[in-house]
């Protein structure tokens, strides 16, 4: 059963320069105690989509269009009250940097257990203690002591760490990580990813892994959601995504070097498009090696191409046929 | 060949202070960079590489003099770095610094937002006065041209350019004064993945046309794998393990350099990784460990490596380590 299904979801940014379209018609799901990422450069709508989902979108972002069913239910119905009870306790987020999303003033379990006296009207002490047992999950050394310390006071890794048992405090349904990784260093970064391996194993959770390392993809998740310019390029399982990619993830792939092996990097030509004014048809003609005209003129709808495989556009079945 | 770049025993201490209004002691020193010592040939790029306050970046300041360093020489194409700029003219420095440049890691901040393109890249032929300034303009349109620019860019400001075509700038300043010598400090990290091959790219065709040589700073081992020919492990202001690319990484004998290729994720569905997770984080460099610095985190360490300092031996021709069991890792 898919635990969340966004449809057809549209977050428009209302700024003096005009309409940013971050996230236009984006169509995805999650199934229950999966793992999926979500792959994009800065700009594909990634976050906001996130962001989306609890609704949280910063202002002047305003979410104008879809539905995100979460167990059914559609969460853009809900009314502010509702939805409060949803944010940490059935859906929560790690942020890419832990250092600001910490508070330097209180101390890691005073602002921790804030959050369980808050939803769960509990006395300090079991906060507390609930607090403690959520630290040592995320395996930060010496918990009992670790509560009385403030952000400071901990490493980059150290605080991602408490960020994770910030997030897994009220038992979530859904944990969205926004790029958990990317201001830690690899060593560092290899141990937040071995945690979240057990974690979601263990506690049999559902991950969406905000992402635009292909690595860590690759390492982690059992389905990818593909983003560029706030459209979905492609879904599907790991396998698919890799082997019979959109022209976009293709490009990608050919355009990050690797550990393994010594290759020419192909780049992509161009820039990231602008999203007050995106390209026409599909959003990734420009920069594509396969654009024909038919690419700038309409837009390539999001098509089941095989066993839960779906591809945004119009060449992919012919290249497909040339390839095999 | 002489070497054109020789780096012998560097060392650059931090002094630590107490706190205090009147008198301030000095309570210790942060090991920057720790007797270090390599060479850069000619046409040639070395990977610099380690985790955040390993000391590379301190490394490629050093070798510019823009931080001065503690002790040990630096000689650039013969000359001693360190005398011409604590003892020298003013005219031999500016001769030197028109040999070496250097890209910054954040194009963002490292591009004067009030001057346009045409100024940032013709400011190198004000101060080195080597273009007479009937050919600056010209000069400019051939720069943005090699990096893969338009000539109606010079009219710009940087606020006008994406990431990709301001580290495109830099790179065009950089050249302006023809070096032979360039430090590149992390020149893609800031940029996004699909421009970041385009930036890659351009580094190694500009080498190819106009043999300079690099120093590339980064702690991401798949782009030093593509770029350099040879690479530098670093680990807390010491170098751990030195050696040609294609051998450090299909050979790689440090239980750093393992552990740390380790734990870079394949993007290839097939190849599951095989972590070496290290134990804590890196050391305070203020008081690093004694003996091998590495030791609190490494799975082999025994008495040995907790009180004796390892040296760099040599494992081949040209491959260096400084480990006291790298013949149990061959």
């Amino acid at each position: 059963m898919n635990l969340l299904e966004i449809e057809y979801l549209k977050t428009y940014f209302f700024t003096e320069a005009g309409v940013v379209k971050a996230v236009d018609d984006v169509t995805l799901s999650v199934e229950k105690g999966s793992t999926v990422g979500l792959v994009g450069e800065s700009g594909s709508g990634k976050s906001v989509t996130a962001q989306s989902v609890l609704r949280i979108v910063p202002r002047p972002g305003k979410i104008i269009g879809g539905k995100v069913l979460f167990n059914g239910e559609d969460l853009l119905l809900k009314k502010e009250e509702e939805m409060r009870k949803y944010r940490g306790k059935k859906i929560s987020l790690i942020f890419q940097d832990p250092t600001s999303s910490l508070n330097p003033l209180f101390t890691i379990g005073s602002q921790l257990a804030d959050i369980v006296i808050e939803h769960e009207k509990v006395k300090k002490d079991e906060a507390m203690e609930r607090v403690v047992k959520a630290l040592r999950i995320v395996k930060l050394p010496d918990p009992e002591h670790a509560i009385y310390q403030y952000p400071h006071q901990f490493s980059g890794g150290m605080k991602q760490r408490i960020c994770i048992a910030r997030a897994l405090l009220l038992n979530p349904e859904l944990l969205f990580a926004d790029e958990p990784t990317t201001n830690l260093d690899v060593t560092i970064q290899a141990q937040i990813i071995a945690l979240l391996k057990d974690l979601q194993k263990e506690l049999g959770m559902t991950l969406v892994m905000i992402t635009h390392d292909m690595g860590i993809v690759a390492e982690m998740c059992k389905n990818v959601v593909v983003l560029y310019a706030g459209n979905v390029m492609e879904s599907g399982s790991i396998e698919d995504i890799f082997e019979r990619p959109h022209p976009y993830t293709e490009a990608l792939l050919k355009a990050v070097p690797r550990l393994d092996e010594t290759r020419k990097l192909i780049s992509i030509p161009g820039n990231i498009p602008n999203l007050i004014d995106p390209p026409s048809g599909c959003r990734f003609h420009p920069r594509c090696q396969y654009a024909i005209d038919l690419c700038k003129e309409r837009k390539p709808p999001l098509e089941e191409v095989g066993n839960s495989h779906f591809i945004s556009c119009h060449r992919w079945r012919e290249l497909q046929g040339g390839r095999s | 060949m002489p070497p054109l770049l020789e780096v012998r025993d560097l060392v650059k201490y931090f002094p630590v202070y107490s706190r205090g209004i009147f008198r301030k002691k000095i309570i210790g020193n942060v090991h920057a960079v720790d007797h270090i010592s390599f060479t850069v040939n000619e046409r040639e790029t070395i990977g610099l590489v380690g985790e955040s306050g390993c000391g590379k970046t301190t490394t490629g300041k050093l070798i510019l003099y823009l931080e001065k360093p503690s002790s040990g020489q630096i000689f650039f194409g013969g000359k001693d770095i360190i005398q011409t700029f604590s003892k020298g003219s003013r005219e031999e420095q500016l001769k030197l610094r028109r040999s070496m440049q250097m890209v910054f890691q954040n194009p963002y901040a490292s591009l004067d937002p009030r001057m346009t393109v045409y100024d940032i890249i013709s400011e190198p032929f004000k101060i080195h006065r080597h273009v007479p300034s009937s050919e600056w303009k010209e000069r400019v349109y051939k720069l943005l041209e090699m990096v893969g620019l338009e000539p109606y860019h010079a009219e710009r400001y940087p606020h006008e350019f994406s990431g990709g075509q301001r580290q495109r700038i830099c790179i065009a300043r950089a050249l302006a004064v023809e070096p032979k010598f360039i430090i590149a400090d992390e020149p893609v990290s800031s940029l996004d993945v699909s421009i970041r091959a385009q930036i890659l790219n351009l580094i190694m065709e500009l080498q190819e046309k106009l043999g300079m040589s690099y120093l590339y700073i980064s702690h991401d081992l798949s782009s030093v794998r593509q770029i350099s020919q040879r690479v530098i492990v670093m680990y807390l202001g010491e170098i751990v393990e030195h050696a040609p690319t294609e051998k450090l990484f299909d050979h790689p004998v440090h239980p750093y350099t393992r552990a740390l290729m380790s734990a870079v994720p394949i993007p290839d569905p097939k190849r599951k990784m095989n972590i070496i997770v290290l134990p804590g984080e890196v050391p305070s460099p203020i008081n690093p460990p004694p003996g091998c610095r590495f030791h609190p985190r490494c799975q082999y360490a025994d008495s040995k490596c907790k009180e004796e300092k390892p040296v760099l031996s040599q494992v081949d021709l040209d491959h260096f380590v400084s480990c006291h069991y790298w013949n149990k890792f061959l």
